[in-house]
């Protein structure tokens, strides 16, 4: 079964809906004991940083996360769920994340607008990473975040984008993967992307 | 690069699109969601939906074809028309849009920007502002063109991002309507002045008139309806002629 986390941020139908088309089992859930049995895990989510973590925390979903990502459940966080797998995040520092990935999330500085919102491309850097297979490099995918990862370990970056400079925008470390764009808004290379984690 | 975008808008009354839409190859043209699937094969960045139901109780309605619409379609599409409250914020976005554009209310209640901003995050939360030119200003206007309000619009775009506004919808009341070409003049005061993204709407008649609006006029979006409905321009002519302008589109 692959379970989609529902932790109260924001609305999971269309993540729900684009994964039905590849598999059956996909339930949105907000129990810890589902979250327990899950085989896959998708991480989604918008809004704010340090209220994701106070949901997850409340629900007690925080730590079985941690236990099962750490056990080797693959996991794919999208947008503020891929932000959550870090250690903190500028938007609330006094805020822990899961801390899966280590390294931090930070505001887009420089001379953009904030937030991206919109179509960027996605430059392929590691061409083995399993959910990006088939997708061609420079591909448009949909953006809507006023903040980026930045891994401590750079091996990780699997795909970049370029806004004012160029940031993580899809991380792969073992089991654990996250795409800062919205692949369930992102039309055909979305849904292959997704499509790839779900067969894995 | 992160790429303007071209988006769509349909005018919605009591869940029926308006306006004569002009598709020859749809059964039924008053289906949005048909409407939306057409626009999303030919590469719209975004849809915008405007709900002009004027009667409370068929509301519903508007919700119900949200949920449709999101069942259907894989890109990010906006609704907004009537929206009073943070409740009819969390209806719409749970009924599965992106983002909702508050207009009237977040001019009589400032505030509200700043709690949905806070509860939904501001990616989700468009500010849009309907604009006049009076002698050197821009003046903002509410209920739908109705109202004169005190604001002017630049002051107006300034304050909802400080407010937790994340974007901003800014439409010419002057041009909407001329297929004469977007206000320029106004849509550059405003995007120079805000460091969120600017949609400009109204008066969208030409090629060239994108091209404009989203170089010299600082635009990150343009937006139009008619012009996409009657088939004067596809989406895919536009996105094509801007690229051949060196403009960064999807294409």
């Amino acid at each position: 079964m692959i379970l989609i986390v529902d932790y109260m941020m924001g609305n999971l139908r269309s993540v729900q809906k684009a994964c039905l088309l590849t598999r059956k089992d996909c339930k949105v859930s907000a129990s810890w004991r589902e979250i327990e049995k899950a085989k896959k895990i998708i991480l989604p989510g918008v809004g704010a940083f340090a209220d994701a973590v106070k949901e997850l925390k409340r629900l007690k979903i925080f730590d079985v996360l941690k236990d099962k990502l750490n056990s080797g459940t693959p996991i794919l966080g999208v947008c503020l769920g891929m932000q959550l797998l870090f250690s903190s995040s500028e938007e609330a520092p006094a805020a822990k994340g899961l801390d899966i990935i280590k390294g931090k999330v930070k505001l887009f500085t420089g001379k953009v607008k904030v937030p991206q919102i919109g179509w960027n491309q996605l430059g392929i850097k590691d061409k083995n990473c399993p959910i990006l297979k088939g997708v061609k490099n420079n591909s448009f995918v949909y953006f809507c975040h006023s903040y980026y990862c930045a891994p401590m370990d750079k091996s990780i970056i699997a795909g970049q984008t370029d806004y004012g400079a160029k940031y993580a925008s899809v991380i792969w470390q073992d089991n654990i993967f996250g795409v800062q764009f919205h692949p369930e808004k992102s039309q055909a290379n979305g849904l292959k992307i997704l499509k790839n984690f779900l067969l894995l | 690069m992160l790429t303007k975008r071209i988006i769509p808008c349909l005018d919605v009354l009591d869940g029926r699109v308006v306006k004569g839409v002009k598709f020859l190859n749809l059964l039924d043209a008053g289906d949005p969601v048909a409407v939306a699937k057409i626009y999303e094969a030919e590469c719209a960045d975004e849809l915008v939906f405007l709900d002009i139901t004027a009667s409370f109780q068929k509301r519903k309605i508007l919700l119900e074809v949200v949920r449709k619409t999101a069942q259907a379609i894989f890109m990010p599409f906006t609704v907004g028309g009537g929206i009073r409250n943070i409740d009819d914020i969390r209806d719409i976005l749970n009924a599965g849009a992106d983002k909702v554009s508050i207009n009237t209310a977040a001019i009589e209640n400032p505030q509200l920007i700043q709690s949905a901003s806070k509860r939904f995050g501001a990616q989700c939360i468009v500010v849009a502002i309907d604009a006049r030119r009076e002698g050197k200003l821009f003046r903002v206007f509410s209920h739908g063109g109705r109202k004169r309000c005190k604001l002017d619009a630049i002051s107006w775009a300034k304050k909802a991002q400080k407010l937790g506004a994340g974007e901003i919808l800014l439409t010419s009341m002057d041009a909407d309507g001329t297929q004469e070409g977007f206000d320029i003049q106004l849509t550059k005061a405003v995007s120079s002045n805000v460091n969120i993204p600017v949609i400009a709407s109204g008066g969208a008649g030409k090629l060239k008139d994108f091209a404009e609006v989203l170089t010299k006029g600082g635009a990150d979006a343009a937006l139009a309806a008619s012009l996409f409905h009657f088939r004067t321009l596809s989406i895919s002519q536009v996105k094509k002629y801007l690229k051949s302008k060196r403009i960064a589109v999807r294409v």
